[in-house]
């Protein structure tokens, strides 16, 4: 564990000494201030327009302004975790970097949690204060919060985790320049299975709530963003709710105790399969 | 002399291709063994399969009495890989300290100013990895490699970006660590520099140890050449043994005597003819 913690440290100082925090935190920043922007003049309009008994148009532009915000969060959340792990094994052991660490007794599997849990450890960060912040700005702007303020970013944080948990599993076998690409093209294969499920849903098309209720056993990540959607207004009834759920932010299935449980056994597979692979790989 | 590495019938395989054929190969405590051979020939598998960077595919490793790649076989050694590269964000003592961590040595500040001021690079502790020439770079590996005090150091072409001084500071580093009890093992493909810090000496070609020895059990007598008032007189077959007897029928024979030769192969000879033979 001691060993882990001293290769945590050191992607830690990594992190901050190749300003990786320092361009995340501006590039963060910016996108808060964007968002605060289109959140005010979005609610303005909102404000203006008539009461209408049937649609709440303040659930509606809130829920939609924030799903995006989370959708933004789960694709920077994934590129951070990407860029963090991506090259962790084989990239470092191309580069001659890795070779001095391992020969070191602290052991492999220490070098693969230290690695994991330093990009957690910022990646966790990343999602948690933009989440807050964009919660806090629509918030603030339109007076409205996320029926669950919790579960959706929570969901978030463990679905980044996930991503994080893929890329460091391809750096044991593919090169730096591969992995980013597999794990990103696995990314974007599980938002589009969850888009094909929320079409399904409404459609009510057995096959594409197949194809969607499989990818979520496959890469949790994107039916935990899915269920984070889902609670943003769970409590959304009426034709408010339906519209919301329809929309392209709109998690159409709750996420529910036995994906959380999956998730955290996936991690842990993920990490087995890593573990295993990483022992047998010659540097 | 406690036996520091110990190889077995050491074999590695890369699919179809034999990278170690069964290596014997013992060295002892403050031995310094040269490890010589062609491109390809399998001294950075074995020195790798000794720091436990890959694993063998039959035979037997062991350090200080420990399985290759096993905990404590790791933390009795000190390694420096031919093609390495160090975080170059890191300050000289910052990579120092970074693998105090990892090692688990105590040394703290008083080690890494001793260890940079071995390799010569003192005045250069709060320099970044990024701004050191090559050469200062391999000498800050060979520091590291020092981390923790290891009983056994691998290093694999340690002095191949240096300038003489440089490798002058490694030799008298080397020589050092043989009075200090290191064992060294030393991969090199410069044979004079081997020659020069070496106890022994073992050449691998095509994975397999063909010749190994001192180098003074490895250069081979190649004659007794006389100088004499009739010029340069040669005996090819003779030995350091037969001088007295070939000089003192020179001079019955008239002949003025102004110096004799004990010609004998260098390490270069004998290394070329092993892997010529081979």
């Amino acid at each position: 564990m001691r060993g882990a913690l001293v290769v945590a440290r050191y992607a830690l100082r990594e992190a901050v000494r190749r300003r990786v925090i320092l361009v995340v935190l501006v590039l963060t920043a910016g996108f808060l201030a964007l968002y605060a922007l289109g959140a005010k003049l979005t609610f303005d309009e909102v404000n203006g327009l008539a009461a209408d008994d049937q649609l709440d148009d303040r659930v509606l532009a809130g829920s939609t302004l924030f799903g995006l915000a989370m959708f933004t969060m789960l694709f920077l959340g994934a590129v951070l975790a990407v860029f963090l792990t991506l090259g962790a094994v084989r990239g470092d052991a191309e580069r001659g970097l890795l070779q001095p660490m391992v020969v070191r007794p602290v052991g492999r599997t220490s070098l693969l949690l230290g690695r994991y849990a330093g990009a957690a450890l910022v990646c966790t960060l990343y999602v948690t204060a933009v989440y807050v912040g964009a919660m806090l700005i629509t918030g603030i702007t339109g007076d409205w919060w996320p029926d669950d303020p919790v579960g959706p970013g929570a969901g978030l944080v463990l679905g980044v985790l996930v991503i994080a948990a893929l890329s460091l599993l391809g750096s044991v076998f593919l090169s730096a320049t591969a992995n980013g690409i597999a794990v990103f093209m696995i990314f974007g294969a599980g938002l589009a299975a969850g888009l094909l499920g929320q079409i399904g849903d409404a459609l009510a098309v057995q096959t594409l709530q197949d194809v969607a209720e499989v990818s979520s056993w496959v890469l949790p990540f994107e039916a935990l963003y899915q269920g984070g959607l889902h609670s943003l207004t769970q409590d959304a009834g009426g034709v408010t709710g339906v519209i919301v759920q329809l929309g392209p932010f709109g998690g159409a299935q709750d996420a529910g105790p036995g994906l959380w449980l999956w998730a955290l056994v996936y991690l842990g597979l993920v990490g087995a399969a890593a573990r295993a692979g990483f022992a047998r790989r010659d540097l | 002399m406690p036996t520091v590495l110990s190889c077995e019938s050491l074999e590695k395989r890369y699919g179809g291709t034999v990278a170690l054929g069964g290596v014997d190969l013992r060295v002892e405590r403050g031995e310094l063994l040269g490890l010589l051979g062609p491109n390809g020939a399998g001294k950075s598998t074995l020195t790798k399969i000794a720091c436990g960077l890959v694993r063998a595919t039959g035979g037997r490793a062991e350090v200080e009495g420990a399985p290759a790649g096993s905990a404590s076989a790791r933390a009795a050694i000190g390694y420096l890989a031919e093609l390495f590269r160090f975080p170059d964000w890191l300050t000289a003592d910052e990579l120092i300290a970074l693998h105090q961590d990892l090692a688990g040595s105590d040394g703290g500040v008083g080690e890494r100013g001793e260890l940079l001021e071995l390799v010569g690079l003192a005045e250069a502790r709060k320099v970044k990895v990024a701004a050191m020439s090559k050469g200062m770079q391999q000498r800050l590996g060979i520091a590291q490699a020092l981390v923790g005090s290891p009983r056994l150091l691998m290093l694999d072409e340690p002095t191949s970006a240096l300038d003489p001084v440089g490798r002058r500071v490694v030799r008298d580093l080397l020589r050092e660590l043989r009075r200090r009890d290191v064992a060294v093992v030393l991969s090199s493909h410069l044979l004079s520099e081997v020659e020069l810090v070496c106890d022994r000496v073992a050449i691998l070609v095509g994975g397999q140890i063909v010749a190994g020895g001192t180098p003074a059990e490895l250069a081979r007598p190649r004659g007794v050449e006389v100088e004499t008032g009739n010029g340069v007189r040669s005996f090819p077959q003779a030995t350091r043994e037969d001088v007295p007897r070939i000089v003192a029928e020179l001079v019955a024979g008239g002949e003025q005597v102004y110096g004799v030769t004990v010609l004998a192969s260098t390490l270069e000879d004998a290394y070329l003819e092993a892997v010529g033979a081979a």
